[in-house]
This record gives structure tokens, C-alpha cells and sequence, in this order.
């Protein structure tokens, strides 16, 4: 902040800046139209911002576009972002705040902004025709091809071809390339040493800050809040102000065709975090929501179980620690320690559990648990057929089974019909070069008529809006006369007592896998094919993954790692075991 | 860690397809149109290295949809096809002519003509000449909407007759359409393929204005050439025109030979044996022989009077003559392990009987000489048509009594 004028209008040196970069005076919110950029006076030396200037004068004769930076378009990405989520409820520091905290921290060590020379490259953007004089110049200047292919996000060659071979016809320079003035250089810059910044990564700002305030939005509601719409990231350009004109390679840069993965996100945010210089998180404890005891409540009403399964969840989360502080918190930077994936936990104990009391082997939890059952209901209400004992009903695997798995499939056909429906583009088209810009409005016209024409014989009225974001996506009533509730059924059938303490009936446990792979080289702790599992093991994984929109093998993983910390001993011993043998 | 599952725009739309897919298949026209409306978002997306992209895809859906869906009209199916005309350049010209075949099945001839038209003018740089085989079907249509009013205007002027009064400006417009159908149609014709309505029309035009030579020429390069593909009709059509201007006899047998071998359950095959049985040629008469029978080893002919009826008189001829029993033998053998319980069983005996008198007679008489007088089938008709005294039955009876070695003679 080396601004040292005095403001215009009430003479104060006060600067702060807005969103847009630009000075504003603190003490009498007089708005300036100096950006920081402006005040380096390096920046002046340099002999290509000529270049630079020339455009942007040539850009400002025509008064309607500004020129913006791509990191100012995220800024402004996070700031809907932040928004949306304090409309669902988050407490507004997390936008104020934190979020906003972060994001200067990581201008300022990605030298973006915020430091004494603001990537002094940024100035180097691309022109074609390029003024001779540069003898001090980078090696060779990528071509367009090369920096379109750069962009994770896919295009498809062809279109991207075309562009290339339009733009290479042009004798302008620079800033056609891209509506923001550093596009092409920020496709340039090396990825891993500054840690660019992409769409998904907006994500990954989000969830940081959720997880820094211990809010309890859970990485999988976030990213599915994010497909249903009700935080922008799909089309978000769309609400960059008019002068901001997107093209080119913007389009690369800002528009995404797919939907963020948990993996990708959570990596990223690891990355981020360590890359930040963080410190270590706010605790986690066990008031927290993101805590396993919190989230196995909440899961466990969703996947319509016994609230009496709660007993089992924390003690199992007892046994192997995994309830601790400093399990839970987050530390960034510290390779050692396996990263926590709160939800993904909560689901893998919850299977875990099940698995210690109904086997899941396609046999027991059947056939034996309901002879269980049966036999203490004869011996507790012999005049009666149904399982009653003294006001409530015994939990039977089966029967839940059946109820959860219509539920799920009815869920699930809905989902991936509404994912076969996803509508892509949004209202404002998006061109990457003016020259294109007539073939894709009369395509965009194509569309609109054909929607129209076959929207009329499909009969269908258009999905009103968007449903109202919830946390929960199954729920059951306890005033469902149908019996379809599991919430207050006992699980007295198929437990005992041994010394004061309640255990499962069930003697058996299988392992997952006995042994555990190397995360680091294969990604996996175990590889989890259907087939090598039982129908009900490879159910309760389908249903846990459901919820949290994720592939069955993550919480497979989980799974492995829980039962490898609980059968330690065991397992520890057999090894040693066979040691001694062979000796 | 890999992204397979991650959910794009390319799959989403490939899944959606699906949808559409199963719908279409399950005749759910509705759903199948609700799908498509998310689905046609994919034109704004080019996906020119697949091998049929969306913009074929979305055209070759539509129109399955408007067709069978029960709220869409040729107003909402036109105003589809010309959005998809501007679509892609490269099938311009495939979905003008869809367009004009749709128009045509709903008889809306003068729309289909006017379409035609506009094909015909269209040009586009190098896709004009890539696009060449279309173009021509394009013309050979418009030829054939030309020969359809050129039909039209003739019987108006024959209607009228040469007493009449000859509208002059009928006759004028219709020996223009004779023009400009006669241009088209011949150049069709002599691309290598199927083009039976074409060449059938265009004869008839030729045949009209008295152009037998051109005619001729044109059905023996359609029937004989070698570069088209193996046609019945073509040969149909070249007997059918000889037949009409009187050609000899050898000339219109000649004209069935082909015919014979690649269809000998062509209907023509009767008229084919008919002359041969007459000619004077042992070889004809021989092969008229081996064309009969080879008729009658087609379920379709079991029960026609006809066939029946030559090859009864042709049997019978040589058995009378007592000379070329070797070829009936020789057809026969070949014969002999099927023909008895294909044509000639109890059971058919009774049903021919009750149900065609004339039919039974002469396969009685086939019968008795192939197989004897005691062949099931010739014992049950003769004994039948004796009682009931008719007396061709019992001629018939004698005839066969008194030839009997002959079956000997064959069968051995």
C-alpha cells in the first residue's frame, strides 16, 4: 500500500481497495480510478507495456469495456461464492473475513498483487506483431495451440483450432487473445510453483474458510449444493459486470464443462492451505459438527438406522482415536499425518458398525439376525406375532433392506435423470472471438427454437425452479403408519450382555483387506471391485455414497483404514505369528 | 487418482442420448421429445471428431419423433427441416431429399416439387461436387414430379379426345415436362443401380413419342449390363416392351432366359413355358420342361390351375410321342424324394378335390404318369371323379392305365 496522494476530496490519506483493485478513500468513501498497478513505477520502464497502453487507450476510446485482470475475475468468483453461501446460512464472517483473508494472502505469495512488483511478466502478455527490441525476452513465445492446451479445462480441438487460426490472421496486439488483459500469460505460467488458480479451486477457497470457521457445511453437501445450483460456479461469469468482457482464452480459463470431484477439491485445499503458510486450524472437538460422533447422528437419521446404533459409532470412534483434537484438526503442511475427510469418516464408521453387528455377508444379517430377533420376541410377547417388545418395534436388517433400497433406487433414478437433464449453457453467450461471434448467436438461435418447438410436444411444464437446498436428501417420519421408519427400533434382537457389557450376537467380523496399499503410490488404499463383495456390503457402500456424491471405493478406503486401527492387535499379532513360524 | 466418473458436458449429453434412445425404442414419443429439448444444447458444442455429431443426431431424431408423434403437423415437420438444412453444409442435400420424401408420403406433390427445385440450384463451393451423387438424386426426382405431370396432361388431352377441343397450352406445357423428366431420367439411369420406377417412366415417355429405338437401347443396358446390379424387373420390363411392339418369339424368349434363372417362381414363367413348349427347337422344348417344374417347386404355385395344366400338357405330349422320356426322368429325379408328400399326398388329394375339380385333374394326370396308377393321390381323384361321372375322370383313367409302363420306365 505505497499510495501516499491525498484524496481529492477530503485530502486524508486513507487508502483502501476495493474489489475491483481499485483505491478507494477510507475516510470519505471517494473511489478513484487508480488502480495498484498504477502506482509501481517499474511497470513504466518496461518497454512492452507500451504495447499494453496502446491497447488499453485504444479500449477506453471506446468507453465499454474496462480492462481486468483474471485474478480480479476470481475475486469476484469467491465474492458470489462467499455470498451464496451466507445466504444458506453461514455466518457473514466467513465472506468479511476469512474468505477475504485468504485470498489476499494468496495474491500476495502468488505476487499477484498485494507486493512490491506484481509479476512483472504479467506485462509481457502476447502480441502478435512483436516490436523488435526485445533482446532480454523469454526463449520462444508459446503459441496459442500450445497455451490452449494448457487450460485443464477440455475444449474440443476443432473449435480450438479455428480460434487459433483466426487469431494468427489478426495484426493487432496483444489483449485480442483474451477479453482480460494477462489471459494468455496466466495459461503460461507454471502451475506448480504458484499454485494458479482455477474454477475448481474457488472451491477449495470455500471450503478452507468453512472448515477454518468449523461450519457445518460438509465437503460433499458443498459440492452438491453446487450442482443443484444454489452456490454459482457452472456459468458464474455470467454475473461479471458488462464492462468485464469475457473472451478468448477467458473462456479457458473461467468456463467449466464438468463438475468438481471431492478428491480434486480436497487436494487442492491441502495444497492451498500449506501453501498459504497456514497455521494450524481452528480445534476441532467434539461439540463440533464436523465431529464423527456429530455426523454419525446425522447420517444415520438419513440412512433411516436406529438411533441406538449411535452407542456403537462412538465407541468405536473411541477405540481407535479417531474422536481426538488433534486427529481431527487440520495442520497444514504436515505430510506425515493421513488428512481427514470428515464425512467420508462419519460413513466408513457407520459400515464399519454394521458390519460389527450384522456381518454383512449376505447370510447373517438375513437369516440369522431374524431368527435373533424372532426368538426373543417368543420369549418376551409370546401372545403376540409381531416383533413388539414394550413399546417399540426390533430392528431387522432385512426389512430395512427393502424399505431404504426402494427409497434409494427411486433417488437415484431421479438423479441420474437430472443429470442426463443438466442443461449447460446459460443465457449469456460467450464468443472467443468477435468473429465467431455471429456463427454461435445463430446456433444459440438453433437451439432456442428447437427447445421451443419439441419443449411444446413433450407436454412437460419446465422444472419450475430450482428445489430449496437441504441438508437432508432421504428422510423418514416417525408418524409413517406404514412402519417405515427404523429411527426408534431396538437393537435388543440381535445383541447381549457379557460382564456388564452390551456386545453383538455376531462372533464374526471380515476384514476388508487384509493388507493395506500404499496411498501415496496407488492412490488407494484398497481397490474395491463389486464383485469381490457381499450384495449388502456393496448396498450400505452404495447408499453412504449416494449421500455424499462420491464413488464407493473412497469410502471403502475409509473403511479399510478404521478396521485396520481396530483389528491392530490382531492383525499385528498374526503377523507376528507367522513369524515365528517360518523361523 | 483418476476422474472417470467425473460428470461433464460429454457425458451428460452422451447419457442424456441414451434416454432419448430408450424412449424412442419404447415408442414414448413424449419423454422422447422432453429429452431432446436438454439434449440440443449440444449444438452450441462442436464435436466434429466424433463420427456422427449432434446436429445429425438431433436431425435424425426429430424427424423420428414428428413423424409418430401424435401433436405434430407437416406445418411444425417443415418448419424442423429447414432448420436443419442450415445445420451442417455436407448433408445438405441428404436432408433435402428426406424433406421431399417426407412431403411426398403425405402427398404434398407440389411442395416436394418446389423443394426439388430448390436443391437443384443450390451451390456451395467444393461441397457442390462431394455432394454429387445427392444432387443427382435430387434431379432424378424432380424428373419423376416432371414425368407425374406430364402423365397428368396427357390424359386430360386424351380425355378429350382428337374431337376435342386441343388446349393448346396443355399440350405445350405438357411436351415441356416431357422435356425436362426425359433430361433427368436419363441421366439416372445410367448411374449402376436399382432405379425400376425411373427406367419404367422413361420408356413410357419414349414409348409415347415414338422413340423405340432409344427405349430398347435403354432396357437391354438396364437388364444386360453387367455393372448394375442383378435385377428381375429390368428383365420384366424388356419382355414387357417387346411383347408389346410385336417382337418374334425368339427374341422374347431370349428376354426370359435371364429371368428364369434368377426367379424361377417368376410369375412369367408360365407364359415363358407356353412358348417354349410350342418351339419348334428340341433344346426350347427341353427347357421348357426344367422351367415348369422348377415352378412348381415353390410352395406359392401348389394350387394354380395353370402351371398345373402345362405341365400336365407337356407330360402328356411326350408321353403320347413316346420320345424324350429321359426328360422327364431326368427332372424327376431330383424330384422323386419330395414331390410325393410335398404335392401329391392323401390328404392333398381329398382337399384338391373338394376344392378346385380342375386342379385335381391335372395333377391327377401328373400324378398317374410320374407315379403310377397306383400312386395314392391319382386313385383318390380318378376313384372320386369316376363315381361322381365326370367323364374327363375317366378318360384321364384310361389314358393312364393304358401308359403305365411309361412310370415304370421313369421311375426305374
Amino acid at each position: 500500500r505505497d499510495f501516499n496522494e491525498r484524496c481529492a476530496q477530503c485530502s486524508e490519506v486513507n487508502w483502501g481497495l476495493t474489489d475491483g483493485g481499485r483505491y478507494y478513500c477510507r475516510s470519505c468513501h471517494n473511489v478513484t480510478e487508480r488502480t495498484r498497478e498504477v502506482v509501481n513505477t517499474d511497470f513504466m520502464t518496461n518497454s512492452r507495456v507500451q504495447t499494453i497502453a496502446k491497447g488499453s487507450r485504444k479500449q477506453e476510446k471506446t468507453g465499454i469495456d474496462c480492462e481486468w485482470y483474471v485474478c480480479e475475475g476470481f475475486q469476484l468468483v469467491l465474492k458470489k461464492q462467499a455470498e451464496a453461501l451466507e445466504a444458506l446460512g453461514v455466518c457473514p464472517q466467513m465472506k468479511d473475513e476469512v474468505l477475504y483473508n485468504f485470498w489476499r494472502c494468496y495474491l500476495q505469495k502468488s505476487k499477484q498483487a498485494y507486493c512490491n512488483r506484481p509479476a512483472g511478466e504479467t506485462v509481457k502478455a502476447l502480441s502478435v506483431c512483436e516490436s523488435s527490441t526485445d533482446v532480454d525476452s523469454e526463449p520462444e513465445r508459446p503459441s496459442l495451440l500450445h497455451l490452449l492446451s494448457l487450460s485443464e479445462s477440455e475444449g474440443d480441438l476443432q473449435t480450438d483450432c479455428s480460434f487459433a487460426s483466426s487469431m494468427s490472421k489478426v495484426s493487432e496486439s496483444t489483449s485480442i487473445y483474451s477479453g482480460s488483459v494477462d489471459g494468455s500469460l496466466y495459461l503460461m505460467k507454471n502451475q506448480k510453483e504458484k499454485l494458479r488458480m482455477t474454477m475448481p479451486m474457488t472451491l477449495s477457497f470455500c471450503y478452507m474458510a468453512l472448515l477454518w470457521l468449523r461450519e457445518p457445511i460438509t465437503l460433499s453437501e458443498l459440492l452438491r449444493f453446487v450442482v443443484e445450483g444454489h452456490i454459482p460456479y457452472l456459468n458464474v461469469f455470467q454475473h461479471f459486470p458488462e464492462k468485464m468482457k469475457l473472451c478468448g482464452l477467458d473462456l479457458k480459463i473461467f468456463c467449466v464443462e464438468s463438475w468438481p470431484v471431492y478428491e480434486e477439491v480436497y487436494n487442492k485445499m491441502l495444497e492451498l492451505a500449506a501453501f498459504l503458510d497456514l497455521p494450524r486450524f481452528p480445534d476441532i472437538t467434539d461439540s463440533c459438527f464436523l465431529h464423527p460422533d456429530m455426523l454419525c447422528i446425522k447420517y444415520l437419521m438419513e440412512a433411516n438406522l436406529p438411533d441406538e446404533l449411535h452407542n456403537w459409532t462412538c465407541r468405536v470412534v473411541k477405540k481407535i482415536s479417531i474422536g481426538e483434537v488433534d486427529f481431527l484438526t487440520l495442520v497444514p503442511g504436515n505430510k506425515s499425518t493421513r488428512k481427514v475427510k470428515y464425512d467420508i469418516l462419519a460413513a466408513a464408521v457407520i459400515v464399519v458398525v454394521l458390519k460389527l453387528l450384522f456381518l454383512l455377508d449376505d447370510h447373517y444379517e438375513c437369516v440369522e439376525t431374524t431368527f435373533h430377533v424372532l426368538h426373543i420376541s417368543f420369549i418376551s410377547s409370546h401372545h403376540r406375532m409381531c416383533l413388539f417388545y414394550s413399546g417399540g418395534l426390533y430392528f431387522e436388517f432385512k426389512k430395512w433392506y427393502e424399505v431404504v433400497k426402494h427409497s434409494l433406487d427411486v433417488e437415484q433414478k431421479k438423479l441420474d435423470e437430472e443429470r442426463a437433464k443438466y442443461l449447460w449453457r446459460c443465457e449469456k453467450p460467450l464468443f472467443y472471438s468477435v468473429k465467431n461471434k455471429s456463427k454461435v448467436l445463430k446456433r444459440r438461435q438453433i437451439v432456442a427454437n428447437l427447445q421451443n418447438q419439441f419443449g411444446k410436444l413433450s407436454g412437460a411444464v419446465r422444472r419450475a425452479e430450482k428445489p430449496n437446498p437441504s441438508s437432508f436428501q432421504l428422510s423418514w417420519s416417525e408418524e409413517n403408519t406404514d412402519g417405515s421408519c427404523f429411527h426408534g427400533h431396538s437393537l435388543k434382537g440381535i445383541l447381549q450382555e457379557k460382564c456388564g457389557l452390551l456386545t453383538a450376537m455376531n462372533p464374526d467380523y471380515w476384514l476388508c483387506t487384509v493388507k493395506l496399499c500404499n496411498e501415496k503410490l496407488c492412490g488407494h488404499l484398497a481397490h474395491y471391485r463389486e464383485v469381490d463383495f457381499p450384495q449388502s456390503y456393496h448396498f450400505v457402500l452404495r447408499l453412504f455414497s449416494f449421500l455424499l456424491r462420491i464413488q464407493p471405493s473412497y469410502i471403502h478406503d475409509e473403511v479399510c483404514m478404521i478396521e485396520h486401527k481396530l483389528f491392530n492387535k490382531k492383525l499385528y499379532k498374526k503377523l507376528k505369528y507367522n513369524t515365528v513360524l517360518r523361523k | 487418482s483418476s476422474h472417470e466418473h467425473k460428470l461433464n458436458f460429454k457425458k451428460s449429453k452422451e447419457a442424456c442420448l441414451s434416454y432419448i434412445q430408450d424412449a424412442m425404442l419404447q415408442k414414448q414419443w413424449r419423454r422422447a421429445a422432453e429429452f431432446l429439448t436438454f439434449y440440443v444444447e449440444a449444438l452450441e458444442k462442436d464435436y466434429s471428431r466424433e463420427a456422427i455429431g449432434p446436429s445429425e443426431m438431433i436431425w435424425r431424431i426429430g424427424t423420428e419423433i414428428l413423424c409418430h408423434h401424435s401433436r405434430s403437423s407437416m406445418k411444425e415437420f417443415n418448419c424442423f427441416m429447414e432448420q436443419m438444412k442450415t445445420l451442417g453444409v455436407k448433408r445438405y442435400l441428404k436432408v433435402c431429399l428426406e424433406h421431399v420424401f417426407h412431403l411426398l408420403c403425405n402427398g404434398q406433390i407440389d411442395e416436394a416439387y418446389q423443394n426439388l427445385s430448390l436443391a437443384e440450384s443450390w451451390r456451395f463451393g467444393e461441397q457442390t461436387a462431394i455432394q454429387d451423387k445427392e444432387m443427382k438424386l435430387i434431379q432424378a426426382y424432380r424428373g419423376l414430379l416432371d414425368y407425374y405431370s406430364w402423365s397428368k396432361q396427357k390424359n386430360i388431352l386424351l380425355e378429350h379426345g382428337p374431337d376435342g377441343f386441343a388446349d393448346l397450352s396443355v399440350e405445350q406445357e405438357m411436351h415441356s415436362c416431357f422435356r425436362k423428366a426425359a433430361v433427368n431420367l436419363k441421366e439416372i439411369i445410367k448411374v449402376p443401380g436399382v432405379w425400376d420406377l425411373f427406367v419404367k417412366c422413361y420408356v413410357d415417355l419414349l414409348e409415347f413419342y415414338g422413340d423405340h429405338n432409344e427405349a430398347c437401347q435403354v432396357l437391354n443396358e438396364y437388364a444386360y449390363n453387367s455393372k448394375f446390379p442383378a435385377n428381375p424387373n429390368a428383365h420384366v420390363y424388356l419382355y414387357q416392351f417387346l411383347k408389346r411392339q410385336g417382337e418374334s418369339k425368339k427374341s422374347l424368349i431370349s428376354a426370359l432366359k435371364i429371368l428364369h434363372d434368377i426367379v424361377p417362381s417368376h410369375e412369367l414363367m408360365i407364359d415363358f413355358n407356353t412358348m417354349l413348349q410350342k418351339s419348334k427347337k428340341r433344346k426350347k422344348r427341353r427347357l421348357g420342361l426344367e422351367v415348369i417344374f422348377a415352378v412348381l417347386d415353390y410352395a406359392g404355385w401348389k394350387e394354380n390351375v395353370k402351371a398345373w395344366s402345362c405341365l400336365a400338357r407337356q407330360v402328356k405330349q411326350i408321353v403320347i410321342s413316346e420320345k424324350h422320356l429321359d426328360w422327364i426322368k431326368q427332372e424327376w429325379n431330383s424330384r422323386k424324394d419330395w414331390w410325393p408328400a410335398f404335392h401329391f399326398s392323401r390328404y392333398l388329394a381329398k382337399k384338391n378335390w373338394q376344392e378346385n375339380k380342375s386342379l385335381s385333374y391335372e395333377k391327377a394326370l401328373v400324378a398317374g404318369i410320374l407315379l403310377g396308377k397306383d400312386c395314392k393321390y391319382f386313385k383318390y381323384v380318378s376313384h372320386q371323379g369316376c363315381k361322381a361321372q365326370v367323364k374327363r375322370f375317366r378318360v384321364l383313367k384310361k389314358f393312364v392305365n393304358r401308359h403305365n409302363p411309361v412310370y415304370l420306365r421313369i421311375s426305374g
